[in-house]
């Protein structure tokens, strides 16, 4: 505990040593109530939101539960039946396609706007409006939007196609070009990683474009050697957080393959059109949805959790670990 | 734009050096260039906008029809929207959620950003990367033990239980708001300490107002959160009565209620969209400052 300016302030050179040595004390203890009680909320909200349910998850994977009775050990049986669980393997495969082809393209998309619109001298407060604007669109609303807007039969996209002599293809109604519909929908509302790029390509200090200019680079060199160098950090900011949001992706998958499906199908019974069409669209989250909440297996469900929860923790270890290579720090971060 | 004198600068200075025509030249096209795939590309994104205006105004059969123009443009379809579903029920149950929310967020998160940005005191690197862990953890890790929990205390089936976590400190707004405490020049902070300021009323006077935009921020993206969330809300009140369910919930079962056409649907889409969009021009500043603020200083 270091003092603050306040105690040392405070008569502490005119006081006999001992009641310097009490006044002290009293002010540690209550600096160190007034930390207390500012984090009090937090405090009880990670004990009880986080804490908890972290050590429950892992407790609960080894049981059967299934929220009436009791919860029974059964030890690894969970995780043995994920080798033989035959969604579990779709799933895993579906969002790992997610954080190996969506999120580099979310990447790479939203960078390449951004250094589209810094290059644009006249209108960039109009194409900043119109490419963030997506990214405010409530997700089910999009999603909505999207499936209809790319139905095969008569979605404008399809005819549109069509009088170009092109044959559209099912878009969310197949599964080869279901999860390619869905990161169109995604690379549409990129909204907030192309402003997160943009305020850092319009930070790169002017000085470094010009005296690569003189070294007679060509504009790919600067965008390389320059550009991308400096703005590293953001890069692998928006890497870590599209590959979080990768892991949760949820919201998008579960509308559109309720919706494509067509059934006439209360919240209820999703297992219908589970990841339709053919389970290409079962994304980890929400199959763990299903079997947690709709089939009401919460132990396996928790074991899904906990396996989640290591994937998490790892890739995004492995990405900072990494990250120590390629990410250059400008001089005053460090 | 600061960036703009600096180029006029350096462009005057070139041509007094008598730039070749051919540069010039290229530099033209360059640009011409430049704007055109900007504009392009600017078409794309707002092409799903132009089509779901268009679709909410045909007719049923026409929105099955590959007619891209509405004739006859049906503007009752908007009437219509809110006689199929309790449209305005959900409003009102998002707006309780959103509100209810923001107020426990911005009131629980304010005190621990200022714990962890400017008071002194040991562990305050480890409470906030226990910040930065919880902000990073996906929500499905935790779902399951808090989910029995919820239910044992008897509040699934309401909206109570998205609502209550955030009374508690909301990750993300301590991050955001850490941040932005960290800039604020510590003369101010002695100068209310020298005074005799208390640590709470420093936090109330002095930096709650020197704050505002990144509490404004703050505020906003929670109330977007909450007016977007799904995963959620699904969980706690998907199952339940329809008029529990928030206005994300309501659209993503809109069609299903009572087989609604595309037209419909569409009307619908769009007047969620709406309120989002409006707050956006309203608050455009707020955005691309607080979202910066994310990405840049973090």
């Amino acid at each position: 505990m270091s003092a603050t300016p306040a105690t040392r302030t405070t008569f502490v050179g005119a006081l006999p040593a001992a009641d310097r040595r009490r006044a002290k004390a009293r002010a540690a203890w209550r600096r160190r109530g007034v930390v207390a009680a500012f984090l009090s909320p937090w405090l009880v909200g990670v004990t009880v939101f986080f804490g908890y349910p972290l050590v429950m998850s892992v407790y609960l994977s080894f049981t059967h539960f299934d929220n009436l009775s009791a919860p029974r050990w059964i030890g690894l049986a969970n995780y043995r039946y994920m080798f033989h669980d035959p969604m579990i393997g779709v799933a895993v495969r579906n969002s790992l396609w997610l954080m190996a082809f969506a999120v580099p393209l979310y990447v790479l998309s939203a960078f390449g706007i951004a250094v589209l619109v810094a290059r644009v001298k006249t209108g960039s407060g109009f194409f900043r409006t119109v490419f963030y604007l997506p990214a405010l669109a409530p997700p089910v609303a999009a999603t909505l939007g999207f499936v209809y807007i790319l139905n095969p039969a008569n979605g404008p996209i399809n005819v549109i196609l069509a009088h170009l002599g092109i044959q559209g293809p099912l878009w969310f109604q197949s599964p080869e070009w279901s999860k390619p519909s869905l990161v169109l929908l995604g690379i549409w509302g990129i909204g907030n990683l192309f402003i997160i790029f943009l305020a850092a390509v319009l930070d790169v200090p002017k000085h470094l474009y010009e005296s690569a200019e003189l070294d007679g680079t060509n504009a790919l060199q600067r965008l390389r050697y320059v550009t991308l160098p400096t703005i590293s950090p953001v890069i692998l900011f928006s890497i870590v957080i599209s590959i979080i949001a990768a892991m949760q992706y949820f919201t998008q998958a579960y509308v559109a393959a309720n919706i494509a499906s067509g059934q006439a199908s209360q919240a209820g019974d999703i297992t219908v059109n589970l990841g339709f069409p053919q389970g290409s669209t079962l994304f980890y989250p929400i199959l763990l949805y299903n079997d947690g909440f709709r089939a009401f297996a919460m132990g396996y469900a928790s074991a899904m959790a906990v396996l989640l929860f290591i994937a998490a923790f790892a890739v995004t270890a492995i990405i900072l670990v990494n990250s120590r290579r390629w990410v250059h720090y400008g001089g005053a971060v460090r | 734009m600061t960036t703009a004198p600096v180029t006029m600068e350096s462009q005057a200075a070139l041509a007094r050096r008598k730039v070749p025509w051919t540069v010039r030249r290229r530099r033209l096209l360059l640009s011409v260039a430049d704007h055109s795939v900007a504009i392009a590309v600017a078409l794309m994104f707002l092409l799903p906008f132009v089509f779901i205006v268009l679709t909410s105004l045909m007719t049923a059969r026409q929105s099955l029809s590959p007619d891209i123009w509405p004739n006859p443009i049906r503007w009752r379809n908007y009437v219509d929207v809110f006689l199929t579903a309790p449209l305005l029920r959900w409003t009102a149950n998002t707006m309780v959620y959103c509100g209810l929310a923001t107020l426990g967020l911005l009131l629980s998160s304010i005190p621990v950003a200022y714990a962890l940005s400017r008071l002194r005191w040991r562990g305050r690197q480890v409470a906030f990367l226990i910040v930065l862990a919880t902000m990073m953890l996906p929500q499905q890790v935790t779902v399951v033990p808090l989910y029995v929990m919820w239910s044992k205390l008897g509040l699934v089936g309401t909206l109570w239980p998205v609502i209550l976590v955030t009374w508690f400190g909301d990750a993300f707004s301590i991050f955001l708001l850490r941040q932005f405490f960290l800039t604020i020049p510590q003369e101010y902070i002695d100068a209310a300490r020298v005074d005799g300021c208390g640590e709470f009323r420093i936090l109330t006077t002095v930096v709650l107002r020197l704050a505002k935009p990144a509490i404004a921020a703050v505020a906003l993206f929670s109330v977007l959160y909450c007016f977007n969330d799904y995963f959620l809300p699904l969980l706690y009140v998907g199952q339940g009565d329809v008029n529990t369910w928030p206005v994300s919930i309501g659209l993503s079962q809109f069609r299903n209620l009572h087989q609604v056409q595309w037209n419909l649907t569409m009307a619908a889409t769009l007047l969620v969209m709406l309120p989002v969009i409006v707050i956006f021009f309203l608050a455009q500043k707020v955005f691309v400052e607080g979202i910066t603020l994310t990405g840049v200083k973090g």
